[in-house]
Parts: structure tokens; sequence; C-alpha cells
């Protein structure tokens, strides 16, 4: 079955999978005292260990988390909360306009219910955020911004942030800074020490570990206020049992993941190169979306994202479905009704454009006999959905 | 075939899909997004637009065994339908806007896109009979639901599908339990699917505001005043809020509404009977346009009963004479007409009068 949506999740890595499998028949709460409990325990901090070396870290910054979402709403919440506690006036959230819904609707909850002011920052037509755009946004009262947020990657267009950039523009006046790297990890290199970004979301289900296990990332001296309260696991910042199976999971993949960066990308750009100028030539009105640039920087080498003028993304994607090739139109809300992509609209696009797109996106399990069987059907399925969009429109007179 | 199965989250249309998979289509469920914002339909939860419902039906084509989309209708639904129900409130009608969904949201906008898409026939889980290409009622006569798919034409009848048209709904629930579909006990949804509460009279204050005008007798006299005409239906006898009894001491019932005025007529219960029908925007799906007139039986509400009647052609429009009176036949309803159960077409009531005769 072609799949061509690894960004939503990609499968475990065979080595991940033995090293849980493992764990899951071990005994033992990590938080125990006894024997049992102390080999858990010594699981969970071989695999503390193994992130914070993989992505330049110290075991002191790891905190395990359920998941991406659980870290973005623990980073944003948790650092908007221990930010305003210490200064009343901090109430600012700067973040851009092209978050993933885990930061996005933890911001506008902050809003609705806590009183934050947020802030949307601009992005350009690739969707990418300019230094110099997050330092008008905090000169316009850096007092009182409480945490800045931008993502490293952009899971719908796969564009690269400059992230270390960023980073440094919000410290020049003392704002902390987090980052979702939950596209990043193991397409392009991550160091959270290097990159001086002070919290970073990781997931595991997006390179190779399971889902349901992720870490938040947390630089020494930043406290957020936690957001699950319980038996005050994780230096009180985050509750909850270990997941000892999960973490190790997730610390294989992730070891495994920074160690064939390099050749996981080359490997992938390859194959999305191969898309992107087959597609053009049998769709040739196809607008490919994001940083077109020959920089391998700038994009996700994962990542193949395109609109297609005249066609309705979710009849596109259907029709695509029903030949056996899996992808996605990029966003999807709980009722799985797509609505027009906020982050196709903060580049500029029209809504006609945002709801006419897909994503494309590869992982290790890829070959060429996917982007193979997509170029044999999305010629034929273009034209077919063009020809829907066409009676939508009639209907609609 | 390729078919493209309505899934509303409910019973009727989770039988239907699997019947029409198992009748050796290529099935596709697709559950159609009403609601701009789900959640505002979700109170109440009795229609078809919760986000509950929608997960009814992914389970469901998860059980059946089909492929499963959310279609995205809302606008077209909000203008189409929720507006249009509005507007023919404020302009004295009661719109029947179950008709109205099937005229223009599922056999047309689904089904233009489903045929667009590649699809052949679209399937629903309407209690009505599809034979060569005549709509007829359901054997289940308490649930026959061919009212309100006669507003269909026949071209878009030859793209349709109705497999549960044999059935009791009792025997479709028993199927759906013999399926393993979760939705076999879910209670039948009823009222007005955007109106979560049931509070039509609400619903409607909300969007036309309060307009007080005043209630008359049918010599014009005021005897009350009301906060809107377009609270009343004709035949309404509750809340009518008038303080005096009637002269002769008996119930007075709502005989006409008019908008212009913004008067709501009253009087009693033998002045709603009428025999005279207009009807306009006719539908011919079971036979061609009669030349002349014809004779047919007459149904003038859903679950109403019938009336022997002949119908016969003016321009665009067509008058019905019933063969005896009916009571408070409200206009913006639809007038079905049947040859025996076969559906020959329908017309919206545009006016209504009682000839001398009766």
């Amino acid at each position: 079955m072609p799949y061509l949506d690894h960004a939503a999740t990609t499968p475990m890595l065979p080595e991940a999978i033995d090293a849980m499998t493992a764990e899951l028949g071990g005994a033992g709460n990590p938080s125990s005292l006894h024997a049992s409990g102390r080999r858990a325990r010594r699981a969970v901090e071989e695999a503390r260990e193994q992130i914070a070396e993989a992505l330049g870290a110290r075991p002191s910054e790891v905190v395990f988390t359920s998941g991406g979402t659980e870290a973005d709403n623990l980073a944003v919440k948790g650092i908007y909360w221990g930010r305003r506690a210490a200064d009343p006036a901090r109430r600012r959230i700067l973040a851009s306009a092209v978050e993933h819904h885990a930061v996005l609707d933890s911001v506008l909850w902050l809003a609705e219910h806590e009183g934050a002011e947020v802030e949307w920052i601009a992005v350009d037509g690739f969707g990418r955020v300019h230094p110099e755009t997050l330092r008008a946004a905090i000169e316009s009262d850096p007092g009182a911004v409480a945490l800045v947020t931008v993502m490293w990657a952009n899971n719908e267009v796969g564009t690269i942030q400059p992230i270390a950039e960023l980073a440094a523009t919000a410290h020049e006046y003392g704002i902390p800074f987090h980052t979702d790297a939950v596209q990043a990890v193991g397409q392009v290199p991550v160091d959270f020490a290097g990159s001086g970004v002070d919290a970073m979301t990781i997931t595991g289900h997006k390179l190779g570990g399971p889902i349901g296990a992720g870490a938040l990332l947390l630089a020494k001296g930043l406290d957020p206020v936690p957001v699950l309260h319980g038996g005050g696991q994780e230096r009180d910042v985050r509750s909850g049992t270990l997941d000892s199976p999960g973490i190790v999971g997730l610390a294989t993949a992730v070891h495994l993941a920074a160690d064939r960066q390099s050749e996981h990308a080359e490997y992938l750009a390859g194959l999305r190169d191969d898309l992107i100028s087959r597609l053009r030539e049998v769709v040739p009105d196809a607008v490919l979306n994001g940083d077109a640039g020959p920089d391998p920087t700038h994009r996700l080498p994962g990542n193949a994202h395109f609109s297609f003028p005249g066609c309705e993304g979710d009849a596109l994607l259907m029709l695509l479905d029903a030949k056996g090739v899996e992808c996605s139109t990029g966003s999807a809300c709980s009722a799985g009704v797509a609505r027009p992509s906020h982050v196709l609209l903060a580049m500029g696009a029209d809504v006609e454009r945002a709801r006419s797109s897909l994503r494309f996106s590869f992982g290790r399990t890829s070959t060429k006999a996917d982007v193979d069987a997509l170029i044999d059907v999305i010629g034929p399925a273009v034209e077919r959905a063009k020809r829907a969009g066409v009676a939508a429109e009639r209907g609609s007179d | 075939m390729r078919v493209l199965a309505a899934m509303s989250g409910g019973v009727d249309s989770a039988v239907a899909a699997a019947r029409a998979v198992e009748a050796g289509h290529d099935v596709v469920g697709v559950h159609l997004a009403l609601s701009t914002n789900p959640k505002s339909y979700r109170t109440g939860a009795r229609g078809c637009c919760t986000l509950e419902d929608a997960r009814d039906a992914r389970r469901a084509a998860d059980v059946i065994g089909i492929p499963f989309y959310v279609w995205d209708l809302a606008e077209r639904f909000d203008r189409d339908v929720v507006q249009d129900f509005v507007a023919e409130y404020a302009a004295g009608r009661t719109p029947n806007p179950c008709l109205r969904c099937n005229e223009k949201i599922k056999f047309a906008a689904v089904l233009d896109r489903a045929l667009a898409l590649g699809f052949d026939a679209v399937c629903t889980g309407h209690h009505a009979r599809l034979e060569r290409g005549l709509l007829r009622r359901s054997v289940d006569a308490a649930k026959d639901q061919s009212y309100v798919l006669a507003v269909v034409t026949s071209e878009q009848l030859a793209h349709a599908m109705f497999p549960l048209g044999d059935s009791t709904k009792e025997e479709v629930r028993m199927e759906a339990a013999r399926r393993g579909l979760a939705v076999a006990d879910k209670p039948d949804s009823h009222d007005v699917c955007f109106v979560a509460d049931g509070d039509t009279a609400g619903f409607l204050a909300e969007r036309l505001g309060r307009a007080p005008g005043s209630v008359v007798d049918t010599e014009g006299s005021v005897v009350g005043e009301h906060e809107g005409a377009y609270a009343f239906t004709i035949g309404q006898r509750r809340g009518l809020g008038l303080g005096r009894p009637s002269p002769d001491g008996r119930p007075r019932y709502v005989l006409d509404i008019k908008p212009a005025a913004n008067t709501v007529t009253v009087g009693p219960e033998a002045a709603l009977d009428v025999d005279e029908i207009v009807g306009e925007r006719p539908v011919w799906s079971g036979c061609a346009p009669p030349a002349g007139a014809i004779d047919c039986a007459v149904q003038l509400r859903a679950h109403g009963e019938t009336f022997g009647a002949t119908a016969w052609p003016d321009g665009d429009r067509i008058r019905l004479r019933l063969h005896r009176p009916a009571r408070a036949v409200a206009k913006g309803q639809a007038a079905v007409l049947y040859d025996g159960d076969v559906v020959l077409g329908s017309a919206t009531i545009a006016a209504t009068t009682r000839s001398a005769a009766v």
C-alpha cells in the first residue's frame, strides 16, 4: 500500500519495537523503591540519558510526557503561568501563525481563560518567521512577553524555521523560547543546547518510536507550572507513572533517528525530489507550497505539499484513497471536516488554494514504488476532482 | 455500481449502507457535516449533525467495512435549508426543511459531487421504495418517507438507492443488531435537526427578532397581540395568548398569517376546512406532466392522511380540488400526489381556499 503520510505517523523501527517489547515484559514501577522498581527506574534513566545525548541536552532537562500534544500544553501553559506568577504584567504570548493545533489551541485557551494576550507572528510566503518580524513584535512591549513559541519545522508545508536566530532574538530580551520540534527530529540536525531554545517538544511516533510517548526538553532554570498534578514524578513538573516501555521505545528511536539523520534525510530528499518533478510533469498546474529553493536546510526532506487549482483536497484524497494511495490534506478537525489550512492562509494563500492542497510525506519505509503508484493515478484523479469542483460551483449558483 | 452511502449516524442509513455492500456494490460512506460549528447542534442531540453522530456513522462504516469520509456541506445547508426555513416562516408559510434538504442537499449538492467523482448512485436510509424509476411508499406505513422525497426529480431518482423500502423499522433495527451495529437501538431522530432543543419559535425569534402585531378575527376586529406572526402555523390552537374567550365560547384556531400586514387571523375550527389548493414549483417524478385533469390521492403534510383529489395544470402551477375538505392546510408545505402508493409528483402549497360547495 503506497503510504505517503509519514508526517501523520511513521512505522516503528524494529529496534524500538524490540526494546519496548522487552520492557513490556518487565515488572516494576520506576518510582518504587524495591528491586523491580529500581530495574524499571534504571531503564527509564538510561533512556533519559540516551535522549539527552542524541539531542544535545542534559538528562535532567528531559521531562517525559504522553506525546507532543501534552509537551506543547505543558510548555505553553506551564511557562505562561510561571512567568506570569513571577510578574503579573507578563501576559503576552508571541506564537507563529503556522503552529500545530497543540500549540495554537493551548495559546487560544490561555487567551480565553487566563488573560493571555496572543499575537501571531506573521510568516512569509514560504511559511517562515523572520527574526526581524519577531523582534518588532517583542519591541512593542518586551517586558510583558511571557514566552515566544515557534515550531522547528512545519507539519504541513515542511518549512524549517531559523530557530537559533529566533531563540537568540527572544533571549536578547530575556524571554524564554519554546519550539515544537516534533517534525524535525530525525529529518534535520536538532541540537537542543546548540540551538539555544529553552523548551523543546518531541514525540516518538513521528520518528520510529511508539505513539503515546514524548518529551519536553526543558533548559535548567525554567520551571513551568505543572498541568498534570499527582505523584510528583519528573521532578514535580509532570506527574503520572512513568511509561517505561514507551520511554525505552522512544529513546531507542530518538537515538537511531539522530544517528542516521543525515543519510535518512538524503534518502527522503531523493524520493521527495523525484515526486515533485514527476508530479509537475503529469499535473503541470500543480503548485508546490512551502520553500521550493535548493537549500536543504529550508525544507523537511520528506515533505512535498501541493495545491491543485480547481480541486478540493478532500475530494482528491478520497479518489487517491480509492486507488490505494494514502496521503493527507494536512489538517483535520475531530469531526473529520477539512477546514482551509491556517498555515496556507497565513502564507497568503486564498481559501480556495488552501482547500485544494495535499501533503505527501516520506519516511524510512518509503520506496520509489510509492512515488510510481502516486504518479500513475494522480493525473486522472486531478481531472476528476476538477469536474467535481465545477459541479459544486454550478450547484451553488 | 460505485455507490455513495450518506450516513447520518442513525440506524437506517447504517443498515442501508450495509445492504448496498451486500448487494455487491462498491460502497463508500459519507457523513454530511451540516453545521459550521458542530457543537452548536450538540445540545439535545436529536438531530444528525452532532459530533457524536459523525462518530456513530464512522463506527458503523468501520463495522460494515467501507471507507468513510466527512463532507462539509455546512455552508450550502445554512443557505439552502436554514435560511430558507427562516425566510419561509417570515413570509407566513410553514416550510418542511427535510424536503428542502433532499431537494437542495442530498439529491443535488451531494449527488452532483458524487457523480462528478465517479459514483453511480447515492444511497440513503429513507423508508421508501424505488422500483423501475418510480418512487413508492415504504411497506412500513408509519415510517414511510416518500412524502419528503417527492421533490426529487426523475433524473435524480435515476441515481438514488433506497434499500430499506421493503422493511419495517423494527426489521431494520433487528438487522442492525444482527450486524453488530451499535446504532441498532439509537433513538429515532425527529423534529428539525438544526433546532437543537426543538424550540422552533425561540429559534425563529432569535433570527427574526420581535415583530409585534395584531391577532384579528375573521371580521378584522383585533382580539389580541402577538410578538411575531412567524411563530404561528395554520391550525394552531394553543399559545395564541388571547385573553378573552370567543363570543361563542368555542376554541379559536389560526386561520391565516398575513406577513405584510403582520396580522394573525383566528377563527372557528370549521373555517380551517379547505378543498381547493394551488401548488407551485411542481415536480413530476412518477408520471409525465399531465396535460389535463387527473385523479389522484394527495397528502398535505408529513405523516398526514391522504385525500382523493382532482389535479390539473395551470400554467407553471397546479390546482387541486379535494373530494372532501382537509383541515388546517399550511402554505409552504408540500402537496404530494400519489397513485396508490406510487408518488406522481409534488408541489409547494401556495394558496388554499374553500369552495362554496363544502
